[in-house]
């Protein structure tokens, strides 16, 4: 192409296209956006309009319930029996017990503490400010400390165990039955992938039993059972029988959750590690178990949220944890008909925290997939 | 003195090993290393095992608490207000313990069947084109599946229920239905002479459609003609026991609850504890169970769809054959562990008070300590129940997994 192929192209008609119609304006901006997910068809229509019903029904009451004619400070005289809305000043007057339990208040510094702990390795664990070995290493680390803490001993006041309850002592079952049973669980999960018959039948023997029965059940055998079986003249706190318990039960899913992740090992990964000459130790230790927990992080993290959902249960065998707390205050003769604020407060902070962990169990996965 | 066995024990086992494992080595050999490690495993969980027995023998003993199945046969004098079958306290704990069973079977199925219609329809709404229904059904799931169910139960018995007006202002949505404080009530069927005719009509529609549908598959594999056997069938089955109803002469009369002083008499009757229990069960349930319905439905190939469509193949069609077969593959055994948790979690009827099979054993436990009894029978029931719930979806599943030659 030169000079002169240019020039002669001036003398040639040129297409020039028109500008193109706009969309026709069925298909686009709300109205085509209205029509394509809210009103395609009949079918879709009716069932629209069912589903606005409902929200018309539902939310407005609600919200004025909850929020417009709401109480949100004072005393029971303000919440008189048959006002319309919600006693949130119920919830205020209450708020320590339900964190904290019967904790003395002069030492409310200690959970604070401990909660602002968590909230640190919280915020270590989401923003992926260490790789997984060494975060649960972390958390490990913070167990021992936090307990010494909360109970007190050295130099602390020592503060019953009788005395704790609330949220506090959900989240205090929660981690340490998840940080306890997963040693526990991986340790029955390699048993049950081993080679020697035995070891692998006792491990099936653990684990399917425990899972095929109510969590109910296994704090019953330890809140019941398990001062029998001890000998006589040792005795157990019920709050560390129940811990027992938890974490029996929790290793147990663990251990399935752990397996999946072996079984997704190729075999080859053990040949080779045979024929570098490391052992079974080393092998699965530095070979096997890092690839496996990292298949089945998201998983884990799925127990994490069973499980803590799951402590509610410790309520049958008379703790107070979070919901244990919530339930006796409701029925505290001062405050008496505020279930309904009781139990609302209580599933949102269930919730904030369960619906955080899922989202971040799902931005680990995606993050996988993207790999 | 006797504290001193398993110390011992314990270091010469680690002798033994030491000694074993330094001339194993040469011969370069693991499995009698393993043979050997597993024998000392079995010796410590054998000791284990005869160190618990003993000190229960001795626990139980400190405590008189006898031990053995006799105090089945005792008279419990346990108060149980929901039963299936006919109970007074007079009764012995063995068949309190039998009616606590009965109400966690029932609870089970029921719940079972429940949640998943319930699920399905979550799960079908959550792929829904419709974006508001699809919100919707995504609000739901993510709001049940994040709150402990124990929680949902003490809402609908400690709020909801509790809500409900009296008896004298009961809601009366239809005929014969009253929902109150006290319970919900429906009209009760009387079966009267002549009803077991309807039954067996009923029965041989099932069979009768049931052959129909065989021969129609062997006559479309043989001739390519496709018969409405599905239409056929459920007229049969429909227009059979119909038929012999009024033949007979309608045998089948309505117990209707009815206000006679303080409360309603009569009907079939579920009491708060009941419907909170099932309440809770099966719409916690229903959203893990939407969500299996979902991944399975959303696992379907879009192409298999649009392949589907250029074929002309009907939606109703492209649902059946298409994407429901394909779907199930992912979603039964999802659905599986969905099950028996259900059946796991209706233990929780203890916390509200129906009287299930924990419930009633825990009474039970409280009032003579046989605590290993107890919890030895709950354990096996619940395995019984969560086997027989596994065989008949593992069955299902091995029907709907693809073949492959």
């Amino acid at each position: 192409m030169g000079p002169s192929a240019s020039s002669s192209s001036s003398n040639l008609l040129v297409f020039v296209p028109r500008p193109s119609l706009p969309a026709p304006r069925q298909t686009v901006g709300i109205i085509g956006w209205l029509g394509a997910s809210l009103f395609n068809g009949w079918f879709n229509s009716i069932l629209t309009l069912i589903g606005l019903g409902l929200l018309w029904e539902t939310v407005p009451p609600l919200l004025s319930w909850a929020i417009f004619n709401a109480v949100w400070t004072g005393g029971p005289a303000d919440c008189p029996a048959g006002h319309n809305g919600a006693c949130w000043a119920f919830i205020y007057d209450k708020f320590r017990i339900l964190m904290v339990g019967m904790y003395p208040a002069e030492q409310i510094w200690r959970p604070l503490l401990a909660g602002g702990i968590f909230v640190v390795l919280g915020a270590v664990t989401v923003f992926r400010l260490l790789n997984p070995l060494r975060l649960i290493a972390l958390w490990f680390l913070f167990l021992l400390p936090v307990y010494w803490l909360i109970s007190g001993g050295l130099c602390l006041t020592v503060v019953d165990q009788s005395l704790w309850g609330g949220l506090m002592l959900s989240l205090g079952l929660a981690f340490v039955g998840i940080l306890m049973s997963l040693p526990l669980g991986i340790l029955l999960a390699l048993g049950r992938y081993s080679n020697f018959a035995i070891i692998k039948s006792i491990c099936v023997g653990i684990i399917e039993p425990v899972r095929g029965v109510p969590l109910i059940t296994i704090l019953f055998m330890a809140s019941v059972m398990m001062p029998l079986f001890l000998p006589v003249g040792i005795n157990i706190n019920n709050l560390l029988r129940v811990q027992i318990g938890i974490i029996l039960f929790s290793a147990a899913y663990i251990a399935e959750v752990v397996r999946g992740g072996l079984q997704a090992i190729p075999l080859g990964q053990y040949d080779a590690a045979k024929s570098i000459g490391l052992n079974y130790w080393k092998t699965t230790v530095l070979i096997i178990l890092p690839q496996a927990l990292r298949h089945v992080i998201p998983s884990l993290i799925g127990r994490c949220i069973a499980l803590f959902k799951d402590t509610s249960l410790v309520i049958i065998v008379g703790l107070l944890d979070f919901l244990g707390m919530v339930k006796a205050s409701a029925q505290d003769p001062d405050w008496l008909g505020h279930d309904a604020e009781a139990y609302v407060f209580c599933s949102i902070i269930y919730w904030v925290i369960c619906f955080s962990m899922s989202r971040y169990g799902h931005s680990l996965e995606q993050k996988k997939e993207a790999e | 003195m006797v504290s001193q066995i398993p110390v011992t024990g314990f270091l010469f086992a680690i002798l033994c090993c030491r000694a074993m494992n330094i001339s194993l080595h040469k011969l370069n050999d693991g499995r009698i290393t393993g043979l050997l490690m597993q024998l000392v495993v079995v010796a410590g969980i054998i000791y284990l095992g005869y160190l618990l027995f003993e000190n229960t023998q001795a626990n139980l003993e400190a405590r008189n608490i006898a031990s053995g199945f006799g105090f089945m046969s005792v008279e419990g004098g346990l108060p149980i207000s929901n039963t299936l079958l006919p109970y007074t306290p007079a009764d012995t704990y063995g068949y309190a313990f039998f009616i606590g069973v009965l109400n966690t079977l029932y609870v089970a199925l029921f719940g079972i069947i429940a949640t998943t219609l319930i699920g399905i329809f979550i799960g079908v709404a959550r792929v829904s084109s419709n974006w508001l229904i699809a919100r919707l059904a995504g609000i739901y799931v993510e709001t049940l599946r994040n709150i402990p169910l124990l929680l949902i139960l003490f809402f609908s018995y400690g709020v909801v229920l509790a809500g409900l007006p009296g008896p004298k202002t009961s809601l009366n949505p239809f005929f014969g239905c009253f929902i109150n404080i006290r319970g919900l009530y429906l009209p009760k069927p009387i079966f009267q002479d002549g009803f077991g005719f309807v039954v067996l009509a009923l029965v041989l529609g099932a069979i009768i459609a049931w052959v129909v549908s065989r021969w129609s598959v062997d006559y479309r594999d043989r001739t390519g003609i496709s018969i409405p056997s599905g239409w056929i069938g459920s007229a049969l089955i429909i227009s059979l026991p119909l038929i012999t109803y009024f033949i007979a002469g309608g045998p089948l009369e309505w117990d209707i609850a009815a206000l006679k002083g303080f409360n309603f008499k009569g009907g079939l009757v579920f009491r708060p504890e009941f419907s909170a229990l099932m309440i809770g069960l099966v719409l916690y349930t229903a959203a893990f169970i939407g969500e299996n319905v979902r991944s399975g439905i959303q696992s379907v190939d879009a192409g298999q769809l649009d392949a589907a469509k250029s074929f002309g193949v009907s939606k109703g069609k492209i649902m059946r054959r298409i994407i429901l077969p394909q779907a199930l593959r992912v979603t039964i055994p999802a659905t599986t562990n969905d099950y028996t948790s259900l059946v796991k979690n209706s233990s929780l009827a203890v916390a509200i008070g129906y009287p299930d099979m924990v419930s009633v054993g825990g009474t039970i436990i409280g009032q003579n300590d046989q605590a290993i009894e107890i919890i030895g029978l709950w354990m096996a029931v619940y395995l019984a129940i969560n086997l027989i719930v596994s065989t008949i979806m593992n069955w299902a599943n091995s029907k709907v997994q693809l073949v492959e030659r």
